[in-house]
């Protein structure tokens, strides 16, 4: 028996995952458990949970794989100093403190920190290094059900690469090319995240949801002036309009100039039609990127598979033009397709590549559903929501469902905790808020009153997999949310030529299809298809509310307020629950009522976490 | 000294001996800010005035 244990940390969303002979055991992420959304700090309670889930102590493991290589970050580092100089001094001098005392020194950082599982592991030559974009595009390849694909990475940055193309084959997997920092599509994106008023590396997914309030305006103005695309899809970025490579800020006052506005404020200024014209904008050139990327690459190699990781990985609307475009016969996107992912890739690469093992593959791919976290059984879930003071009542699943379909019917907020948690950023009904789809009014409640967040949001569609195409655009398998496809034809309802002039945010308020709350106003969803071979409750569950309504299809968000990680244990979800304006609580075989809680109990939870 | 080797051998691969200098410099500086326990120029400073 072979153990591997992966990490990813020390710059975004640390996580652990733990293979054993290649299979993939447990992963998560270090912010589930601290509660500190996309903590970076060494992934202490992740480690631990998968070396527990695994029946393993620290120095039974046999190889541990760090996800990047923290020289070849220095190196690029260096290099950019030296190549902008003298500008990019001010962040040179608060850099390198930072490098000089820990972060060249890594390898030890890592190896103290692993002692404190186990004072027996003693060997410091069991700590390997992968290369970040390796680590991601061994993520796509080697879990997916593909013998042979194309592996396409984007991200911000790992060491020197911002998006590389591997070709994955059996077991072997090898980067053929690569595009260099500063130019980077994860940073562009991230740049027009900062300058809309959102976090990076946190707020992308919020442009995204923006862009379809928007026109494309500024289309020609980013691809004229910021991005020069070659037709290959390969692209440069003028480093005359950013500041991340030697400032503090993403975007520079040429930039701004070039927009004509200044850098929104997030506590001050509102969000314009202006800000969502933007977001249009640097949505479609993302697309437009991937897509010639795409089709460029399928020309080349003739491969039909493609799988995609890194952050880019996680615009769902660009997967979804890629699938429609039909360019590859099938794609295949890791869930956690971030620097979670990571840790999962770095083990993958040190079994198939560094140690030669065999892949076998069968049609499905390794992810288990990515219920691959912590689960919580019915005496743990009972002691702990005793110790709250929760009421509950327990029933056998059965009756559970039917209780749980009664509310979904009644436009309730349901707070859905079932099983393992999943590994990734997307809940897909383990971790999950569930309502009615078909309630015209539950994106606004949902939002607002249970999510604490903004009303532009749109929420996401779980359906059942033999009724996907029936309600959607989509023929193939969407069970991580990767993808986003439109609401079929025959589910949309006709508006009127005045509702059709609505501009920006008055959108929202139009009654599209016959599932508004998870209609977005350019009519798209991002789609989980619900399969009853990795997740059967959930499958159970909304083929009873089909059964008793004749729709397939839920809201599914994740379940947690904004700025907060999604829950892990039964005491935050209970928290949660006690915290917002969720109707009903289903954790295991309990069923929890919020009019039945002790009012003492309830929390102030609305400004517990910061906005994002 | 595991990191000394460690890191010879990385510059090695990569072949980026022309960082050497920059790194030693960085080193240093590093070292006189750890003895003069605040600015690096301190003691040039004092030395010369």
């Amino acid at each position: 028996m072979t153990a591997i244990l992966g990490i990813s940390a020390y710059y975004h969303d640390s996580a652990a995952t733990i293979i054993i002979d290649g299979k993939i055991i447990a992963a998560a992420q270090e912010e589930r458990f601290t509660r500190i959304k996309h903590d970076s700090s060494y992934p202490f309670h992740a480690v631990e949970f998968v070396l527990k889930f695994a029946n393993l102590k620290l120095s039974n493991v046999d190889h541990i794989v760090f996800y990047e290589k923290p020289f070849l970050k220095f190196e690029r580092l260096l290099e950019t100093y030296v190549a902008f100089a003298p500008k990019g001094f001010v962040q040179f001098t608060k850099a390198m403190p930072i490098w000089l005392r820990e972060k060249l020194f890594q390898k030890r950082m890592i190896f103290n920190s692993l002692k404190e599982h186990d004072e027996d592991f003693i060997n410091e030559n069991k700590i390997f290094f992968s290369e970040h974009h390796l680590s991601h595009a061994a993520s796509a390849f080697y879990p997916s059900p593909f013998e042979e694909a194309i592996v396409l990475t984007a991200d911000g940055v790992g060491e020197w690469a911002t998006a590389t193309v591997a070709v994955g084959s059996g077991n072997k997997l090898e980067i053929k090319k690569e595009i260099h920092f500063p130019h980077s599509l994860g940073l562009l994106y991230s740049a027009f995240t900062y300058y809309t008023g959102f976090k990076v590396n946190s707020g992308e997914y919020k442009l995204m949801g923006l862009a379809p309030y928007g026109e494309p305006k500024f289309e020609n103005k980013i691809k004229d002036n910021l991005i020069d695309i070659k037709p290959d899809g390969s692209f440069r970025l003028n480093q005359n309009y950013f500041n991340y490579a030697t400032g503090f800020t993403m975007t520079n006052n040429k930039f701004h100039e070039l927009f004509g506005q200044q850098p929104r404020d997030s506590e001050k200024d509102k969000i314009t039609q202006f800000h969502m014209d933007i977001a249009a904008s640097i949505q479609k050139v993302t697309e437009d990127v991937m897509l010639t990327l795409a089709s460029s690459l399928k020309k080349e190699f003739n491969i039909p598979n493609l799988c995609l990781a890194g952050g880019v990985a996680l615009n769902c609307v660009a997967n979804g033009k890629i699938l429609k475009k039909k360019i590859f016969d099938k794609i295949w996107i890791q869930p956690a397709s971030g620097d979670a992912g990571g840790s999962l890739g770095a083990a993958l690469a040190f079994w198939y590549t560094e140690q030669n093992k065999e892949r076998k593959k069968s049609n499905t791919d390794d992810m288990q559903g990515s219920y691959l976290g912590p689960q919580y059984s019915q005496k743990e879930i009972e002691e702990q929501l005793n110790i709250l003071g929760a009421e509950f009542e327990i029933f056998d699943e059965e009756n559970l469902i039917n209780k749980t379909v009664e509310d979904l019917s009644q436009s309730h907020a349901i707070g859905w905790f079932q099983g393992r948690m999943e590994f990734g950023p997307r809940a897909l009904g383990a971790r999950s808020i569930i309502g009615d789809a078909r309630s015209p009014s539950i994106q606004k409640t949902l939002n607002l009153k249970v999510k604490y967040r903004e009303s532009f949001r749109p929420f996401a569609p779980s359906v059942l997999r033999e009724d996907l195409s029936e309600w959607f655009n989509l023929e193939v398998d969407s069970p991580y949310m990767s993808v986003v496809a439109d609401v079929n034809q025959k589910k949309v309802l006709k508006i009127t030529d005045d509702q059709k002039n609505l501009f920006g945010i008055e959108k929202l308020n139009i009654k599209r299809s016959e599932i508004p709350a998870v209609t977005h106003v350019d009519y798209s969803a991002r789609v989980q298809s619900v399969h009853k071979e990795t997740n059967l409750k959930y499958y159970k569950l909304i083929s009873k509310f089909k059964k008793k309504t004749g729709c397939p299809v839920i809201v599914n968000t994740s379940f947690n307020v904004r700025g907060e990680p999604i829950v892990n244990t039964p005491e935050d979800a209970f928290n949660c629950f006690m915290g917002t304006d969720l109707d009903i609580l289903v954790i295991g075989n309990c069923y929890l009522r919020k009019e039945n809680q002790n009012n003492e109990l309830k929390k102030d939870y609305k400004n517990k976490y910061e906005l994002d | 000294m595991s990191f000394i080797k460690e890191f010879w051998e990385f510059l090695k691969e990569r072949k980026k001996y022309w960082l050497l200098p920059i790194i030693i410099v960085l080193v240093l500086f590093g070292g006189l800010i750890i003895l003069s326990q605040g600015s690096a120029v301190a003691p040039f400073i004092y030395t010369i005035f």
